[in-house]
């Protein structure tokens, strides 16, 4: 365990001497960390946030991360949605350029339709196995 | 043995365990074959959205979309906090000596950051904009910096390069530029 923090350690330290970070300097984005003043429209940004994908930390929405780019999604989505443009609409947008990947609220398209028909098709099964089940009790 | 079965164990009864060793197979392939984190654009193919970014350093003009007429060009996506950023710039000046225009868009970055960047690394652009929002990053489809997209003569993007440039990817880049003339 030492020898493992000890070569880590010497792995980092000259990333430190050079002064190299891998993350900007800049600050946020205006309405990275700001809310709307308007409360409707802010659910509204808020709502549509909670369910884009941060392209940077994969497994989180833009909401919940403090990545740069996330900060910058969020202030462009709550500028355009405070400029009139619909949540649906911005999704849209993010699709066209990253795909389904960017969305965490899936749609039923060709590739996707199995997703929603599998429950449906398990219950449905499960029902009728039920009802089979029952009905020889009944007989016996 | 309970009475009256004198057969074997029926099949069915094996049906959990070669479940569960399909399970087991499907987790080890994840496990061994990672699924790929690169995002690619959807972009590709469709024509530069409309951008006018400002100059991010003294002695480079900015960058529109109407700079990108006339012939095939890359554009670079990158940033001077980005390391492997660093990492392609000798390829990145390979292509440039070899008669590439390379355009770039420097990510949330600060003009001193930028020059230092540019006099360690070397400076192959021809222009470089500021995109200080990750506006123009956002509009192609781009993930992350670096990455690279060949645009043809109309302004359309016709291919998208995810990371760094190594020095094996650059005989594949120019075969897209070329491919981008046609």
């Amino acid at each position: 365990m030492r020898r493992l923090v000890l070569i880590l350690a010497l792995l980092l330290a000259p990333l430190q001497f050079a002064g190299l970070r891998a993350d900007d300097t800049l600050p946020p984005a205006p309405y990275a960390y700001r809310q709307l003043d308007d409360p409707k429209l802010e659910a509204k940004a808020q709502k549509l946030m909670e369910t884009i994908r941060c392209l940077t930390c994969q497994s989180q929405s833009i909401a919940d991360s403090d990545a740069s780019l996330a900060g910058d999604m969020r202030s462009q989505i709550r500028e355009r949605i405070a400029a009139g443009e619909s949540p649906e609409a911005i999704r849209q947008w993010l699709v066209d350029r990253y795909g389904d990947y960017i969305t965490y609220s899936p749609r039923v398209t060709s590739l996707t339709w199995p997703l929603f028909a599998a429950p449906l098709a398990i219950l449905a099964l499960a029902a009728l196995l039920l009802r089979r089940r029952f009905r020889r009790g009944d007989g016996a | 043995m309970s009475e009256g079965t004198v057969r074997g164990p029926r099949l069915s009864l094996w049906l959990p365990l070669a479940l569960f060793a399909a399970i087991v197979a499907l987790v080890a392939w994840g496990l061994l074959r990672p699924a790929s984190r690169d995002i690619p654009s959807r972009f590709v193919g469709h024509p530069l959205p409309a951008f006018n970014l400002p100059a991010a350093s003294d002695d480079r003009p900015g960058l529109a979309t109407a700079d990108f007429a006339g012939k095939p060009r890359l554009l670079n996506v990158f940033a001077s906090w980005c390391i492997p950023c660093a990492a392609e710039a000798p390829q990145l000046e390979q292509l440039r000596a070899a008669g590439v225009d390379i355009y770039g868009v420097a990510v949330r970055d600060q003009k001193a950051d930028l020059a230092g960047f540019l006099a360690r690394n070397g400076n192959p652009y021809a222009r470089i904009g500021a995109d200080d929002r990750s506006v123009v990053q956002l509009a192609i489809g781009s993930s992350g910096v670096p990455e690279t997209y060949v645009i043809d003569a109309r302004g359309v993007i016709r291919y998208q390069h995810i990371g760094d440039i190594r020095a094996e990817d650059v005989p594949m880049i120019l075969g897209k530029l070329r491919d981008a003339a046609q």
